[in-house]
């Protein structure tokens, strides 16, 4: 037992950055040997069906976000500044374009050109990004169109009205969709095929699920933030292939071990802390630091969700109606995982219930609109409607020009302070 | 900026700040679209701190030429009429419907008017005045708005203005945020703005729609099928670059002028494609970035008389 607990620590980080290897592997051979590849996005990827027809995904943001975390981006984002983009706009955006206007060499492949994108609407920028590949490259762009959360007194279920509508419209581009596969790659789709990869994405939800829940314990046996984005990147690249939930299935061990052994993810855990918005790739190692070094660590993390495609919300495809079900699915799960940002006070009030949270960080960059906006807002309402502690604080995904350290160690700080003050007066 | 992060347009942050000092008490309802990543958040922002408007988001299809668009924006339609019922407590009928449509078929007719005096005959209303005339649309009753130009276009057409010697050009990038009215003025003392996507909202619909027997269906057609385009809506039918090629030409315009809101990602994004297109078809252009609530206008100024004055030369 013990030697086995010995072979498993430290055996996910291996895997996980093998995958990723045979990721990139993967990209660069479509690449040489002329297949055609999909672009597409980590919020509603729609796996399921590429997978079907073996195409192989690209997701430029994770591209983007490798550059960063290797401290490649800059020579990008100014390339693609150089071209005429904003320093406003979305870094990804720049990241990637400037790859592609510098001869698509990423440092760990050869990023393809995309035969076909598949962009949804849980980013509008996804629909701007994918244009602009669309004037470089002539590809098909489709547009994967997913309704949500409509405003005030708003519900979703199967059972209502909007939703139906939403899961006809849904359906019926997916099958739109197919016929653009079919078309991109010459082979005729697979429902059998498809009913497959449908039933390894619900078993790799069910593991996902479980390793988020493992989080509940105390030590916290994993960074929701460093770890956490490890295995969000294999569920959105392995998303529907048996090695994806073989990993899901090595974290879920490990882990388990660590929770037996009593190890967390930090030496001493003092804080408990929430992620909400997106991680600072640029800086990734300094942006934790700054909690860490307080005993801080990051046990749950809004990101996990919706840049994980929702797959943390349970997904349970019924084969017997894959389309129909695959529509239903994907609204009930990666749109609510993305939706949930504009309206998301209630979603985090019951995480950090359910994580035994100490306090929010808000993490607020210039280049994600979409995560980003509300942040404010929402830790205003947190903080006089339930008493719930937030420090909401600004970098960037992938621009080290706006990492401020000594600004962001100030603010940190301050909150730790104030997070220990809190403990003094509630008496613990 | 306590509500929302700075790196955001203007408009999330004025809208926000109108209704937090008193000025929108009178609404009960706020309905916008989820057009940009900014903008989706105003739904929830207005939820979460203002109990007493009824905030709903009306999801207009990303994918318009899926065959199943159509339906889906008539049951969004009707999802967005019937919260209004039960606000109101007035059943919406065909034959209301039919009567609304009436009025804002007038009054896009009237707009088209005036956009036409603005390319045929520039010299006749400067381009604050024909902006004022629209946008007025966007504070008083639409009936009240088709009397006012009904009134107003003739008197425009019986001017006795001449012609100037100015560049004729289009000014895109007025799409959401609006510029300055002084900006407007800066940009006209050295151009005829011969057209524009300035409040394009308003001008949408390009061509009268026929209610019939289902009017919500014949808007939703009136959507798909006869509408303008934006850098916030996609429509594989309607490339931007293309439709802004039209637009300069069928203005019979030398020049154009791409502006963006200052943090308006869709619009700063387009501006790279526009621009682009654009040196492709040798069409002279000047890029600028703006914000409603800018007060200093003289670097517009000298950019724009510059830009201005070279093409003068240029055409001479």
């Amino acid at each position: 037992m013990t030697e086995n607990k010995k072979a498993l620590a430290g055996t996910t980080r291996l895997m996980s950055r093998e995958m990723m290897g045979s990721w990139w592997q993967s990209l660069t051979d479509a690449d040489a040997e002329g297949r055609p590849v999909a672009n597409v996005f980590v919020m509603g990827s729609i796996a399921e069906i590429l997978r079907t027809f073996d195409l192989p995904m690209s997701f430029p943001e994770v591209a983007a976000l490798q550059t960063a975390v290797r401290g490649r981006s800059m020579e990008y984002l100014l390339a693609a500044e150089d071209y005429g983009y904003s320093p406003d706009i979305c870094g990804y955006v720049k990241v990637d374009t400037g790859l592609h206007i510098s001869g698509r060499n990423h440092p760990q492949g050869k990023l393809p050109e995309p035969a076909i994108v598949v962009a949804t609407n849980m980013c509008n920028t996804y629909i701007k990004w994918a244009e602009i590949w669309e004037r470089m490259y002539g590809c098909p762009v489709f547009v994967l169109d997913l309704p949500g959360w409509r405003g005030s007194d708003f519900h979703y279920g199967l059972d209502g009205a909007t939703f139906e509508s939403d899961r006809c419209y849904v359906e019926g581009q997916l099958g739109e969709l197919i016929t653009v596969c079919e078309q991109v790659t010459g082979t005729k789709f697979d429902v059998d095929k498809l009913r497959d990869i449908m039933l390894e994405v619900n078993r790799m939800s069910e593991l996902y699920q479980e390793i988020l829940t493992l989080n509940e314990n105390r030590p916290a046996p994993f960074n929701a933030v460093t770890e956490g984005i490890n295995y969000m990147g294999i569920a959105n690249a392995f998303r529907g292939a048996p090695e994806g939930n073989l990993f899901m299935e090595t974290v879920l061990a490990e882990l388990k071990e660590r929770v037996a052994d009593g190890k967390g993810a930090v030496a001493e855990e003092k804080f408990r802390l929430m992620l909400v918005g997106t991680a600072c790739y640029s800086n990734f190692r300094d942006f934790n630091g700054l909690f860490e070094q307080w005993g801080g660590t990051f046990v749950a993390s809004e990101y996990m969700s919706y840049a994980g495609g929702g797959i943390d919300r349970g997904i349970h495809y019924d084969v017997s109606r894959p389309l129909e079900s695959l529509a239903e699915q994907i609204l009930l799960t990666a749109q609510p995982s993305m939706s949930g940002i504009f309206h998301s006070h209630d979603w985090l009030a019951k995480q950090f219930e359910r994580y035994s949270v100490d306090g929010i960080c808000f993490h607020g960059v210039k280049s994600c609109r979409t995560t980003s906006t509300g942040l404010p807002d929402t830790r205003e309402w947190l903080f006089k409607n339930m008493d719930i502690p937030g420090l909401f604080i600004q970098s960037d995904l992938v621009d080290s020009r706006l990492w401020a350290e000594a600004q962001l160690k100030n603010r940190v700080d301050a909150f730790f302070e104030s997070l220990e003050s809190r403990r003094v007066l509630a008496g613990r | 900026d306590a509500r929302i992060a700075a790196f955001v347009c203007s408009i999330l942050r004025s809208s926000l700040e109108l209704k937090m000092a008193g000025h929108l008490d009178f609404m009960s309802m706020f309905v916008t679209h989820p057009i940009c990543d900014a903008a989706r958040h105003c739904g929830g922002v207005w939820t979460r701190n203002f109990d007493d408007v009824n905030s709903q988001i009306l999801y207009y299809p990303h994918n318009p030429t899926s065959a199943f668009a159509h339906d889906y924006l008539v049951g969004e339609y009707r999802r967005i009429a019937s919260s209004i019922e039960e606000l109101t407590g007035h059943k919406i009928t065909a034959q209301a419907l039919g009567e609304s449509i009436d009025v804002f078929n007038e009054n896009r007719r009237h707009l088209r008017e005036l956009y036409r005096i603005k390319r045929d005959t520039p010299w006749l209303i400067s381009t604050v005045e024909a902006y004022s005339l629209t946008r007025a649309a966007g504070l008083m009753p639409r009936e009240e708005h088709n009397l006012l130009l009904r009134k107003a276009l003739p008197l425009i057409e019986s001017r006795s203005a001449k012609p100037q010697d100015r560049i004729r050009v289009v000014f895109e990038g007025g799409f959401c945020e609006q510029p300055a009215i002084d900006m407007l003025a800066v940009i006209q003392d050295a151009c005829y703005i011969v057209d524009d996507d300035l409040m394009i909202g308003l001008r949408w619909i390009t061509e009268d729609v026929v209610a019939g027997d289902d009017p919500l269906d014949a808007l939703a057609t009136a959507y798909f099928e006869s509408s303008s385009y934006s850098p916030v809506q996609r429509d594989e039918r309607k490339p931007k670059e293309k439709m802004l090629l039209e637009r300069i030409r069928g203005a019979n315009a030398e020049a154009a002028i791409v502006g963006a809101a200052k943090m308006c990602e869709p619009g700063l994004e387009e501006q790279v494609g526009y621009s682009r297109a654009l040196d492709e078809e040798g069409i002279p252009h000047l890029v600028m970035e703006f914000e409603e609530k800018m007060n200093v206008f003289e670097q517009v100024r000298m950019e724009v008389e510059t830009f201005a004055e070279s093409l003068l030369f240029e055409f001479a």
